[in-house]
């Protein structure tokens, strides 16, 4: 298991107009830990994540990362931190190739002066060839981002999180789009991922969520349902009568 | 009972200028005497506060008062001469015109200046109290006292007021000074301040009164500037709010960015001048041109603005910047056009006669009738946009194509032809701004380029989407604009503006009135 | 997917453009050379196609550094003029100071505007612009420091798109307003002229002319190969993510404010160079180059020539400014139609400009 440091939100709410985004969620994700997070539409899951990178800030509550106070830091920073997130909708770099949006999310020092002076050392170019092989993406490294696939688009966006070498993943809908093969697959990489790093996975699809066959957390409207196993949380009665039951 | 009254009244009535009638008819003899006697009688008559002794008096200075053997007067006009105390029709015959040395003529000048407290013309009488008051001397309080009893004109009142309180403070006596101290510390009236002033190293004994009077003009005169700075901010602000209200529509509702909003309000100030034009035929309706021009000029920047939306903007929608340049051009095109067709000289607009001259608020608060009506203008215009927004069908197209398109558009809304009307109701309030700019402003092709930018400036400030915010915006950015002008100058205080507004919107990127939450972030 | 474009034409287009340059380059270098034949030989060069085009040079590098700032960071700046001014204004302060006692007045120090305000010394924000190497640093950090100060602002407080365009905007309208006033001690709306020389040249003799137009050349292809390099390199990369999508870029941990503050700034220090070569040669600098319209026009040069693209700015501003110096002769009523007409051609049908139009014929 990883020594690494653990995800920890306590009483977190976030208020737009009146609307409670998040209610007083509280969740700890361990250290190498592969969480999957459900829940039905505008429960929050999304927010969650939103808190957790930076981009919204929490109208109450703790959000830490180890001891390092993240509703305190800008999006760039936590990133920095190890903390890697997959958007819902993919977005990768149109105007650039599959094998230079690779080249950008790589690890790397990334103030500007470091970047004009950053030169592809062998490593590196390994590294990101490993990446591309992994998401099967070698063909099309010197294709612009912008003519790629929907499916394709996922499986960049997956590379990129994997250049980015982050202690802890957010993954949102890693498989929509997705052939029953090509998430076989990402399942795979997941789980094989998880444990040297921790992953909290977003997803609509049960079936992958049972495939992954971890911890599940069900939030509803903003706060936290049920938690325990797949088969805990799809016999806990209230997850039936708001989620699983319609 | 009630005739007893009355006649009772008359009588009173009647006693009181008969008094002075009688010193007035003793008086008139002395002027047919000898040079001695004249120079007494015009000065008995020009502390009698009467204005019947004027045209006698300048009938002596000009030579037209004649007497006749029994030395009764008459008075010369022209080829008619009338009978001083009867003022009937009479015959020149046998008269003998009077004549003036220079002693005479000294106290003539004197008695007719203090006279013309009394004339019957108002404008002579407030001159008077002027030249009074610039004179001051302690001879004139009791002349000034009979002029004030007399005077119903609150403003000559007022100048009279003064004059004889500053007169009361040459006296010996200090009782009257003290008087003249109080009655000056109770004006709001600068001259009365450096009168104030001047007497201090006169009068040692009555200082500390002195400088508690000073000290309350102070006071006066500080709540009459802050009262003019803040309706000279308004008077902007609601220019602002005209050439802002537009693009509140345009860029606020729609995110469309006009950067020829300007141009559309500089064809409604043209649009005026050609109504006005057209009205020079017909003269009973020329007075009326300007509110003509409110429709037309809507018109025919609504259809330019509708034109331009079908025509070019809609290709660009989702690219801002593209927007921003395009339409830019588009300013630049119609800007040049006018300039081929009007010529680049400034065409000059009418104000009506209704919307002339300037009103005094208390306090002597000058505020010009245009100015005046454009405020209110102003806030007609945006209860209406408000009204049309809020509650015609047209508005709820207008709100449900904007927030949701989608959906809209699947409820059966035509969004192309709500996109088209919002724009062009949104160009038309801007043509209208333009009737209002023409009352105010150089009507030129470049009359729009100087309103874009503070109209930009006022919609993100008022927070973009929110009319309420833009009223705000308008009559903020006016007031702070206003308000730094004195201590930093009209250039300065606009670069202070900016400068603001531009730390404002880095702080506050949403506004005032910003939208809050997942919708906003879109 | 058939759209994958083979690399070889994308190369041979490379090479030919870069083929183009030089060619360009060179045609350019000949021209003072060519201004020296007699005015009778077929080759001569006029003094006004010399002077022009030395004007239009300066433009160019306007031109390239908007395209920095523009057409790879996504940095729509109103206000690029203001850069220029400034650096002009420098430039413009070192040529009012070499003039020294020849000016009208005669004055020992002060130059013919102050002594006809009556100032009695030189304001301390005039001290050390009569060293040339002290001139030259704040021609770009007079600039730069405002493009600092402005971006940072900005940029941190995520302004963007438009409204960061209006605030540009707002910035130079601000300055120009600014610059007008005499009391700032910039000469008013005259701003200055009657320069007399630079490094010991008179500013009026065709050596000194001929070197100005070498320099700006220089400055040029300086101006353009450091821009190659930026863009080319991983940094450039980052921009045009910034660009496209500068919250993605920001999950990747990129701090974006430093990113884009370092291209503006360096891009508002590049419009300084360009404003200090052009007061010398067109021998003036008044607040009117600080006019908000100036900046707009600046940003169609790039438009139109190509934005993104580097010799697409550089095509445009010579395209367009040639344009504009044969149509305000020739029909100077129907100047602003063709430009506002650019605006709109521009966004409506060219948005590549006239690379996009080159490269997709060569293609």
């Amino acid at each position: 298991m990883s020594s690494g440091r653990r995800l920890y939100l306590d009483g977190v709410s976030v208020v737009f107009d009146g609307f409670r985004a998040l209610n007083n969620l509280s969740l700890i994700v361990e250290p190498g830990e592969l969480r999957s997070v459900i829940g039905p539409n505008g429960a929050g899951k999304t927010t969650m994540m939103d808190v957790i990178t930076g981009k919204t800030r929490p109208t109450a509550g703790t959000v830490n990362f180890g001891d390092i106070d993240l509703t305190r830091m800008d999006e760039a920073a936590i990133a920095n931190l190890g903390i890697g997130r997959k958007f819902q909708k993919p977005t990768v770099f149109d105007a650039l190739t599959v094998f230079e949006n690779m080249e950008l999310a790589l690890k790397a020092p990334r103030g500007p002066l470091a970047c004009l002076r950053w030169a592809l050392t062998g490593e590196a170019k390994s590294r990101i060839e490993q990446a591309l092989e992994e998401t099967g993406l070698q063909e099309r490294a010197e294709d612009l981002a912008g003519i790629l696939s929907h499916g394709q688009r996922q499986w960049l966006e997956i590379g990129m999180l994997l250049m980015q070498d982050p202690e802890l993943l957010l993954v949102d809908e890693p498989v929509a789009g997705m052939t029953d093969a090509e998430t076989e697959h990402t399942a795979a990489l997941l789980v094989r991922i998880a444990g040297k790093r921790s992953v909290v996975v977003v997803e609509h699809d049960l079936e992958f969520v049972r495939a992954l066959g971890r911890r599940v957390t069900v939030l509803h409207e903003g706060s936290v349902l049920s938690e325990g196993s797949i088969d805990h949380v799809q016999n806990d009665q209230r997850v039936i009568e708001v989620y699983l039951g319609r | 009972m009630k005739n007893t009254l009355l006649a009772f009244l008359l009588l009173l009535a009647a006693a009181l200028p008969a008094r002075a009638q009688d010193a007035f008819v003793a008086a008139l003899p002395g002027l047919a005497g000898n040079f001695n006697a004249q120079a007494e009688a015009v000065e008995r008559l020009g502390a009698l506060a009467d204005p019947r002794a004027i045209p006698v008096l300048r009938a002596l200075t000009d030579g037209r008062l004649l007497k006749r053997p029994d030395n009764t007067l008459v008075i010369r006009e022209g080829t008619t001469t009338t009978d001083v105390l009867t003022g009937a029709a009479t015959d020149a015959a046998g008269t003998e015109a009077l004549r003036i040395n220079n002693r005479v003529r000294v106290a003539l000048r004197g008695a007719l200046g203090r006279l013309q407290l009394v004339s019957p013309d108002p404008a002579e009488r407030l001159a008077a109290a002027e030249a009074v008051f610039r004179t001051r001397s302690a001879d004139n309080v009791p002349l000034l006292d009979a002029a004030l009893a007399r005077e119903t004109v609150p403003r000559i009142r007022d100048r009279m007021a003064i004059a004889l309180a500053a007169s009361r403070l040459m006296a010996s006596d200090p009782a009257a000074k003290l008087l003249g101290v109080e009655a000056l510390g109770a004006s709001a009236s600068p001259e009365a301040r450096a009168v104030l002033l001047e007497a201090r190293a006169a009068n040692p004994d009555i200082l500390p009164q002195i400088e508690a009077a000073v000290a309350a003009i102070d006071r006066r005169l500080a709540v009459r500037r802050a009262a003019e700075t803040f309706f000279q901010g308004l008077s902007l602000g609601s220019v602002l709010l005209l050439a802002a209200l537009g693009l509140a529509v345009t860029f606020g509702v729609m995110g469309v960015i006009n950067m020829a909003h300007g141009e559309f309000v500089m064809l409604g100030a043209y649009t005026t001048f050609i109504v006005q034009e057209a009205c020079r035929g017909i003269p009973w309706l020329l007075p009326w041109s300007l509110p003509l021009s409110v429709p037309a000029a809507f018109l025919v920047a609504a259809l330019c603005g509708a034109a331009m939306e079908r025509g070019l903007i809609r290709h660009l929608y989702g690219r801002p910047l593209e927007t921003l340049l395009m339409t830019f051009g588009v300013g630049m095109m119609i800007q040049q056009s006018v300039r081929l067709v009007f010529g680049a000289q400034n065409r000059e607009v009418l104000s009506p006669p209704w919307m002339q001259g300037t009103l005094l608020l208390p306090f002597d608060i000058p505020v010009t009738q245009n100015r005046l009506w454009i405020l209110a203008f102003s806030l007609v215009v945006l209860g209406l946009t408000v009204a049309a927004i809020r509650f015609t069908r047209f508005g709820l197209e207008m709100r449900a194509v904007t927030q949701k398109r989608a959906i809209a558009s699947s409820m059966g809304i035509r969004t192309g032809r709500v996109d088209a009307l919002t724009f062009a109701f949104g160009s038309g309030i801007a043509g209208i701004a333009g009737v209002a700019l023409s009352q105010i402003d150089n009507v030129s092709p470049n009359l729009g380029t100087g309103y874009i930018i503070d109209s930009f400036l006022v919609v993100v400030f008022g927070g973009v989407g929110s009319l309420a915010g833009t009223l705000v915006g308008a009559f903020g950015l006016g007031l702070v604009n206003k308000i730094l002008e004195p201590w930093a100058g009209a250039v300065l205080a606009k670069v202070f503006v900016l400068i603001a507004a531009m730390i404002f919107i880095q702080r506050r990127p949403r506004g005032l009135f910003a939208q809050k939450g997942r919708a906003a972030e879109a | 997917m058939s759209a994958t474009v083979s690399p070889l034409p994308a190369s041979r287009a490379r090479l030919g453009l870069r083929t183009g340059l030089l060619v360009a380059l060179l045609l350019l270098a000949a021209m003072p050379v060519l201004n020296q034949l007699p005015t009778t030989h077929p080759l001569h060069v006029s003094d006004f196609l010399v002077s022009v085009t030395g004007k239009w040079i300066c433009y160019a590098i306007l031109a390239l550094s908007l395209d920095l700032a523009w057409g790879y960071a996504g940095i729509l700046s109103l206000g690029h003029g203001a850069f220029f001014a400034l650096g002009g204004y420098a430039m413009g302060m070192h040529l009012m100071r070499l003039i020294g006692p020849r000016g009208v007045y005669g004055h020992p120090v002060l130059p013919d505007f102050m002594v006809f305000l009556g100032y009695r010394e030189l304001p301390w924000y005039w001290l050390g612009f009569d060293h040339f190497a002290f001139a030259m640093l704040m021609v770009v950090l007079v600039p730069g420091v405002l493009a600092l100060v402005l971006g940072w602002l900005a940029f941190r407080s995520r302004i963007t798109g438009v409204y960061l365009s209006i605030i540009t905007q707002a910035m130079t309208y601000a300055l120009m307003l600014a610059f007008f006033r005499n009391d700032m001690g910039f000469g008013g709306n005259n701003g200055f002229t009657d320069f007399k020389e630079l490094l010991g040249q008179p500013l009026n003799t065709s050596a000194a002319r001929s070197g100005l137009f070498y320099a700006s050349l220089i400055a040029l292809a300086g101006a353009f190969l450091l821009c190659s390099r930026i863009t080319a390199s991983k940094y450039g990369r980052v921009l045009t993510a910034i660009r496209d999508g500068e919250n993605r870029v920001r999950f990747l941990g990129y701090n974006t404010t430093h990113h884009k503050l370092f291209a503006f700034v360096l891009s508002a220090m590049l419009a300084g160079v360009a404003g200090a070569l052009y007061v010398p040669q067109v021998g003036i600098i008044n607040p009117g180059e600080f006019s908000p319209a100036n900046s707009i026009e600046a940003v169609i040069w790039v438009a139109v020539g190509g934005r993104g693209t580097l010799v697409g700015a550089i095509l445009g501003a010579f395209t367009v400014n040639g344009l504009k110096t044969w149509l305000t002769s020739a029909a100077p009523d129907l100047w602003l139609f063709v430009l506002g007409g650019l605006f709109v051609l521009v966004t409506l049908f060219l948005p590549k400009g006239l690379i996009g139009l080159l490269k997709g014929r060569g293609a």
